[in-house]
C-alpha cells in the first residue's frame, strides 16, 4: 500500500471517529431526552443543559481535537505543511 | 497598509479598535448622564460603527482577482473564525434567536444544536478540500471536480436559489434596525442597509467584506455579552449566567405550574385583535416534550440545519481565505468558538427575561399583576405603541395572565436591559450590535452571489478570454444589482412570501451537500450523476415544499397538506438531499467512470501538500 493510500486510509478512519462524536452529541442523546432532563448539571436538567450549551461546547472541543489529531496524522505521513506554504 | 505587515499587525489593529470602541460606549454612556437624548445615542452609536466598516472597506480596495474573490488567501486562522462568526450570525440570530428560545423552550433549541453542529461535518468532510482545491467559489470546485458548464450551471442555480431566500432576510432586518435606530420610515431604512453593505463589500470584494466582519464580529459580540452579564447579575442570577441559572431555570417550572400554560384559540385572539407576528407562552421551558414524533421533530429539524450549514455557500467559501490547508481545519473550530460564545449565551438570555417578566416576587414581574398597573410601566407603553407588546384580557379578570401577554420576539433582545433597568446607552449598544449582525451576513451573502455569477458563468462559461479589469467591473455591476434587488424586495416587504430562512438550508442540503461531499470522498462519482442529483434534489425538495407549506399548496394543489412523517416545510431538505443522494449514486454507477486524470485530481484534493488543483490566478 503507498503512502498516499495509507494516509488516506487513516484520514477517513478519522473522520469516521469524528462523525460518530457527532452524531452521539447531536442526535443520540436528544433521543432520550425525556428520560436525561430527569438528572440535572450544574442545576440545569441534563437534556436542557445539552441542548442550550453543552452540546455546542462538545461540538468546539471535538472540532480542536479533530484538527490537532489530523495535523498529526500529516506529519506522520510527510504531507505536513511548511508555516510558509 | 494592507500589505505584508499588516497582517503581522491585525492583533494589534484590532486590539486598538475594541479599545476605541470600547472608549466610545463609555462616551455614549457620559452623554446619556450629560442629556442627550436616546434617541441621538442610537444614531450615534449606528452611524459611528458604520462609518467605521466603510472605511476599512474603502481602506481594503483591490484590482486583483485573488485578492477580491479570496482575500489573497492570507487571513490568519483566528481572524478568519471572527469573520466567519460574524457571516454566521445574522440580524436574525443577533434579535430572533434569544425569542425563538423564549417561546419555544427546549424544543426551539434544536435550532441551536442544528446550527453549531454543522461545522463539524465542515470541518471533516469539506473545508479543508475545498481549500486544497484552490477553488474561488463553491460551483467552480464543483464545475472543476466534475467539468463542464452545465454542471457548473447547476450548482450556481443552487448557490443563487439558497443565498438569494437569506439575503432578503438580511437586508430586511438591516433595514428595520436603521430605521428605528435612526428614526426613518422602514422603506429608507432598507437602502441606507443596502449602501452601507455595498461600500463595505464594493470596493475590496471579499478582502473587504473579510476585514469588515472581522469588526463587525468584535462589535456584535460585545453588544451582546455585556447586557446578558449585566441582566443577570441585576435580577440576581448571579455574575456568570452560563453556570449559574439553574435555580432560575427550575423557577421557571414552577412559575409555569402557577400560571398554567393555555393555549388560546385562534378565533379569541382574532377577536381580541392581537396583532400579526406576536406570540405568548404556552410551552414549557425546559421541559422535554413526550412521544416518539417530538422526538423525531426535534432530531429532524438539527439535521436539517446541520447538513444545510456544510451546504451553505457564503460559509464555504470564507474557509478559501485561509493560507494553508492546516489552517482552514484550525479556523473551522475558531468560528465556531466563536459563534458558541453568542449562542450559549441566548437560552440564558431567554431564561432571565423570562423570570424578570414572570416572577411575581422580581419588582420587574408582570404577570399576575393587575392590567391597569401593567399599562402604566413605561417600556409596556412604549412598545405597546409600536405594537410589539399587546395584552388582552380573554377572561375578563382584570389580572394579567400568562396566555394575556403577547410579545414579538425581537423584545426579549432589544427591550430586555430597558427591562431589566439598565441605561439606555445600552439600548444603543444592541442596536449597533443588531446591524452588525445583520450587514456582517447580507455581506457575505451578496458577495456569494455575485461572485458565483461573475467567475462561474460570466469568466468560465460566456467570456473566458476576459481580462482582469473587466472581470472585476463585471463582479462589481452584479454585487450592486443584486444588492439592489435583494433590497428592492425588501422594500416591499415581500420577505413574508419568501418564507423562513430555515427554507435558505434546505435549499442548500438538497441541492449541493451530497455533490460537494461525494466530490471529495467518491471517485466514481461522474458527471452526469452530479447533474442528475444536482436537479433531482433541488426539484424535489422545491415540489415538496410547494406541497406541504400552505401558501403555495392552496393555489398549486388545491388544499393543505398534511405533512410526510412529520416532515413540514421547515425540513422539506430532509426529501431534497436523500434523492439526490439516490439519484447521484446511481447514475454514476450507470455512467462510465470518471476519467484517470480527474481521478488523480481527486487525490490530489485529498492530500494538504502540493500545488493547488487551480492555480493562483485562474
Amino acid at each position: 500500500m503507498s503512502n498516499k493510500d495509507a494516509y488516506w486510509n487513516k484520514t477517513k478512519n478519522h473522520m469516521i471517529v469524528t462523525l460518530v462524536l457527532w452524531a452521539f452529541f447531536s442526535l443520540v442523546i436528544f433521543m432520550f431526552g425525556s428520560e436525561l432532563n430527569t438528572m440535572s448539571f450544574l442545576g440545569y436538567p441534563l437534556a436542557y443543559y445539552m441542548t442550550a450549551q453543552g452540546s455546542l461546547l462538545a461540538f468546539v472541543i471535538i472540532l480542536f481535537w479533530t484538527a490537532n489529531k489530523q495535523e498529526k496524522i500529516d506529519e506522520e505521513h510527510g504531507f505536513s505543511e511548511r508555516e510558509d506554504d | 497598509m494592507f500589505k505584508g505587515d499588516f497582517i503581522q499587525n491585525l492583533p494589534k489593529i484590532y486590539g486598538t479598535y475594541t479599545g476605541g470602541f470600547l472608549v466610545f460606549i463609555i462616551l455614549m454612556a457620559l452623554a446619556e448622564q450629560a442629556g442627550v437624548s436616546a434617541k441621538n445615542i442610537g444614531v450615534m452609536f449606528v452611524a459611528f460603527t458604520v462609518l467605521i466598516y466603510a472605511l476599512i472597506g474603502y481602506l481594503s480596495r483591490t484590482i486583483q482577482v485573488d485578492a477580491y474573490y479570496v482575500a489573497g488567501r492570507q487571513v490568519p486562522t483566528v481572524f478568519n473564525g471572527m469573520a466567519t462568526a460574524a457571516d454566521w450570525m445574522s440580524g436574525a440570530s443577533f434579535v430572533a434567536l434569544a425569542g425563538g428560545v423564549y417561546f419555544g423552550g427546549y424544543t426551539y433549541m434544536a435550532f441551536l444544536v442544528g446550527w453549531t453542529g454543522g461545522y463539524v461535518l465542515v470541518a471533516t468532510l469539506m473545508a479543508p478540500y475545498l481549500r486544497k482545491f484552490g477553488c474561488y467559489t463553491v460551483p467552480d470546485f464543483i464545475g472543476t471536480r466534475y467539468g463542464g458548464n452545465l454542471v457548473r450551471a447547476c450548482a450556481v442555480f443552487v448557490l443563487f436559489i439558497a443565498s438569494f431566500t437569506y439575503v432578503t432576510a438580511q437586508i430586511n432586518a438591516t433595514g428595520t434596525i436603521a430605521s428605528r435606530a435612526l428614526g426613518i420610515p422602514f422603506e429608507a431604512g432598507v437602502w441606507v442597509g443596502l449602501i452601507s453593505i455595498l461600500i463595505c463589500s464594493m470596493l475590496g470584494g471579499m478582502r473587504a467584506v473579510t476585514w469588515t466582519q472581522v469588526a463587525q464580529y468584535i462589535v456584535l459580540i460585545i453588544a451582546y455579552l455585556i447586557p446578558v452579564f449585566w441582566i443577570s447579575s441585576n435580577v440576581g442570577g448571579g455574575i456568570f449566567p452560563h453556570l449559574m441559572l439553574g435555580d432560575e431555570v427550575a423557577r421557571l417550572g414552577e412559575l409555569e405550574q402557577q400560571f398554567g400554560l393555555v393555549k388560546n384559540s385562534a378565533a379569541d385572539m382574532k377577536a381580541a385583535g392581537v396583532p400579526g407576528g406576536l406570540k405568548y407562552i404556552s410551552g414549557t421551558h425546559s421541559g422535554v416534550p413526550e412521544g416518539g414524533m417530538a422526538v423525531w421533530k426535534y432530531l429532524s429539524l438539527a439535521i436539517c440545519m446541520m447538513v444545510g450549514t456544510a451546504s451553505l455557500p457564503h460559509i464555504l467559501m470564507r474557509y478559501f481565505t485561509t493560507p494553508t490547508v492546516r489552517a482552514a481545519r484550525k479556523s473551522v473550530a475558531w468560528s465556531l468558538f466563536f459563534i458558541f460564545l453568542l449562542y450559549s449565551s441566548a437560552p440564558m438570555l431567554a431564561t432571565l427575561s423570562k423570570l424578570a417578566l414572570m416572577d411575581p416576587n422580581l419588582p420587574t414581574g408582570i404577570i399576575g399583576k393587575s392590567i391597569s398597573e401593567v399599562q402604566s410601566i413605561e417600556w409596556v407603553q412604549r412598545w405597546s405603541e409600536v405594537k410589539q407588546v399587546f395584552i388582552a384580557d380573554f377572561n375578563g379578570d382584570g389580572i394579567l395572565q400568562l396566555n394575556e401577554w403577547f410579545m414579538r420576539g425581537d423584545v426579549v433582545v432589544l427591550a430586555t436591559p430597558e427591562v431589566a433597568g439598565l441605561p439606555f446607552v445600552i439600548s444603543g449598544l444592541v442596536f449597533a450590535g443588531g446591524m452588525a449582525a445583520a450587514m456582517s451576513t447580507a455581506d457575505g451573502l451578496v458577495l456569494a452571489i455575485s461572485n458565483a455569477l461573475s467567475h462561474d458563468i460570466y469568466y468560465k462559461i460566456i467570456n473566458p478570454k476576459a481580462e482582469t479589469s473587466k472581470r472585476l467591473l463585471v463582479a462589481r455591476v452584479l454585487l450592486v444589482i443584486i444588492g439592489a434587488a435583494g433590497a428592492y424586495i425588501a422594500s416591499f416587504r415581500l420577505t413574508s412570501i419568501l418564507g423562513s430562512v430555515a427554507w435558505a438550508f434546505d435549499f442548500a442540503m438538497s441541492g449541493l451537500f451530497f455533490p460537494l461531499v461525494l466530490g471529495v470522498w467518491w471517485k466514481r462519482a461522474t458527471r452526469e450523476g452530479a447533474i442528475a442529483g444536482i436537479i433531482a434534489g433541488i426539484v424535489s425538495g422545491t415540489v415538496y415544499l410547494t406541497w406541504v407549506f400552505p401558501k403555495f399548496s392552496v393555489p398549486i394543489w388545491g388544499g393543505v397538506n398534511t405533512p410526510f412523517l412529520g416532515i413540514d416545510h421547515l425540513r422539506f431538505g430532509l426529501i431534497g438531499a436523500p434523492i439526490c443522494l439516490v439519484v447521484m449514486v446511481v447514475v454514476s454507477l450507470m455512467t462510465k467512470e470518471p476519467s484517470p486524470a480527474t481521478q488523480k485530481l481527486v487525490d490530489d484534493t485529498r492530500i494538504p501538500t502540493g500545488k493547488a488543483i487551480l492555480g493562483k490566478q485562474h
